[in-house]
């Protein structure tokens, strides 16, 4: 008896040893990402295993204690083959990586030019510029796809100016289609483009331009063979940063998109709030997280997080 | 003067950024509910915007959810920050950055989902927390937040001089005190910029919130983002500019702290 008493309070000891200012620090947060983030993840990946049910809530348990001792797993991979039969899943994927892609090339289109002219304009204007480009990312995301809906709509401005001066005479179609959304992601990710490339391209030594030019290069191959490869990580950046957030995007399509810009996103919000079919809103983003945006994201942070946990 | 391409190409660009915004601040003083007639300049709109009790009452629960969750995630945030930059390698280090910074790529849809299926099996077990309004939205604003929040606090705490703390360990003082006296000041601008920007995420954040919300809590975006389903709105133009100047305001006097502080440790060396 003695003995389990004993083991019990040199236990005890061991934990209260262990429990030093340095633990408890590290222990708060910890425990907040576990319940609040790593948990909600496993939950997910349970339910996107099970199958749907007419109940609250709407979804069976995977593993049940039958009469006796019987353990069973039900394990429903139905849900991840619906995505990849259905033509509706497919299709949404195609579109969310079109639009997605689309809105990233435009960002760096408008980006470049912008964060080039940026980096070489005199200092004493260079901050307040950066400081613009940030300052609409500080206003509501929501309002600044609603100036776009007010734009764009059928008796929007664009449309009101044009009818005005009879350029024509019905509201074009501006709204509810797949150029409308990527107009709203390039515009609410724009910034994110910008800053890496203008930090990327700040770096560049210009002395090597300007040798390029004596050397008798014409302005766009010094441009070509030298600013695009030494601003590549900025691009780099700038693309993931606007591509991971554009891929899983519910808002822009869903307001300026219309009804058949489908994307991922969309459809996990319609699975859950339409049908009521948790398990497979779950499999969807399970879908997107494990083929889309880990893989894009991974090869991003790694570097990052190597950074970050080094001693 | 000259003309030059890339003056040229800032005007395009900034054009690009600012006019669809310089429009909703217009036309949130039209009298004309239509974009089309600009009949004069009136504030009907915003008369019409405050006396809405709906919108208020949204409001009130959205600050209260942004300033309880940039708060407590900066907190959370600085801690983390600490951990990451001044504590030695631990067991679960790698796996506790990668948790830290998974949420900023997370689909907003996605962190919801799980977020609301996570609270409904608390739920079932507990009997809390989805009967309690805004205690869900909160929680998720903070899960969502802290990640950003510890990036910013975290960059500064790498750029700053160890030897200061080092020193105030050295003669003595205890790792608490020398976090509140030296280091708690000299991150102080990128807490409040972490807290900013929490708020910023917070208080208009409607995918998440639309997921977890309990039973009668209804934040600003969320009545926002129904009513623009239903195409344009000038009370929302009202609403829009409101928020637009409060924020850009905020920000402003958050730069100009931050340039007298830098100035004022520049001339003091």
């Amino acid at each position: 008896m003695y003995r389990i008493e004993e083991r019990i309070i040199s236990w005890i000891t061991e934990i209260a040893k262990k429990i030093s200012g340095r633990n408890i620090l590290i222990a708060i947060p910890s425990i907040w990402i576990f319940l609040f983030f790593i948990c909600p993840c496993l939950i997910l990946v349970k339910i996107s295993f099970s199958e749907s049910l007419i109940a609250s809530p709407p979804y069976t348990s995977l593993i049940d204690w039958m009469s006796g001792y019987m353990l069973q797993v039900r394990i429903n991979l139905g849900n991840y083959m619906v995505l990849f039969t259905d033509e509706m899943y497919i299709k949404g994927f195609v579109t969310s990586i079109l639009i997605a892609g689309t809105s990233t090339i435009c960002c760096l289109m408008m980006g470049f030019p912008m964060a080039y002219a940026i980096a070489r304009s005199s200092e004493k204007f260079r901050s307040i510029l950066l400081m613009l480009v940030v300052l609409p990312f500080w206003t509501s995301f929501l309002i600044r796809i609603y100036a776009w809906i007010m734009l764009l709509s059928p008796c929007g401005f664009i449309n009101s100016i044009l009818m005005k001066f009879h350029l024509i005479n019905a509201p074009l179609q501006l709204m509810n289609n797949s150029f409308a959304a990527c107009v709203g992601i390039i515009y609410a990710y724009l910034p994110f483009m910008i800053f890496p490339l203008y930090s990327a391209i700040e770096k560049i030594d210009y002395s090597l331009i300007e040798a390029a030019h004596d050397l008798g290069s014409s302005p766009i191959r010094a441009f070509f063979s030298i600013v695009v490869p030494l601003s590549a990580p900025g691009i780099y950046a700038g693309s993931v940063l606007v591509f991971v957030p554009a891929i899983g995007e519910f808002v822009i399509p869903e307001l300026l998109g219309g009804a058949q810009t489908l994307t991922i996103g969309r459809l996990v919000w319609n699975e859950f709030f339409g049908n009521m079919s948790w398990p497979t809103a779950a499999s969807l983003s399970i879908v997107l997280l494990i083929f889309v945006v880990f893989p894009i994201a991974f090869t991003q942070r790694r570097k990052e997080i190597k950074l970050l946990s080094r001693d | 003067m000259r003309f030059r391409w890339s003056n040229f190409i800032l005007f395009l660009g900034y054009l690009f950024l600012y006019f669809p915004l310089v429009c909703i601040v217009i036309y949130s003083f039209n009298e004309s509910r239509f974009v089309a007639s600009w009949t004069r300049f009136s504030l009907k709109w915003y008369k019409t915007l405050l006396s809405n009790p709906i919108i208020l009452r949204a409001a009130v629960t959205s600050l209260k959810v942004a300033c309880l969750s940039a708060t407590v995630s900066v907190v959370l945030g600085t801690m983390v920050a600490i951990i990451i930059t001044r504590f030695k390698r631990f067991r679960g280090k790698t796996i506790f950055v990668g948790a830290i910074t998974a949420p900023l790529v997370m689909p907003e849809v996605v962190m919801g989902l799980s977020l609301l299926m996570l609270f409904v099996g608390m739920e079932k077990i507990f009997g809390w927390p989805v009967g309690s309004g805004t205690t869900t939205i909160t929680i998720a604003h903070i899960t969502l937040t802290l990640s950003y929040v510890t990036m910013i606090v975290q960059a500064r705490l790498h750029d700053l001089d160890m030897t200061l703390e080092e020193a105030a360990l050295d003669l003595g003082a205890s790792p608490l005190k020398v976090f509140f006296v030296i280091t708690l000041p000299m991150i102080s601008p990128a807490i409040v910029l972490g807290w900013l920007l929490a708020f910023a995420l917070s208080i208009d954040d409607v995918v998440i919130a639309s997921f977890v919300a309990g039973p009668g809590a209804t934040t600003l975006p969320m009545i926002v983002f129904s009513s623009l389903r239903f195409g344009i709105s000038p009370e929302i133009n009202a609403l829009a500019t409101i928020l637009m100047t409060v924020l850009s305001i905020g920000v402003i006097i958050f730069a100009v702290w931050v340039h007298r502080k830098e100035s004022k440790v520049r001339s003091g060396k």
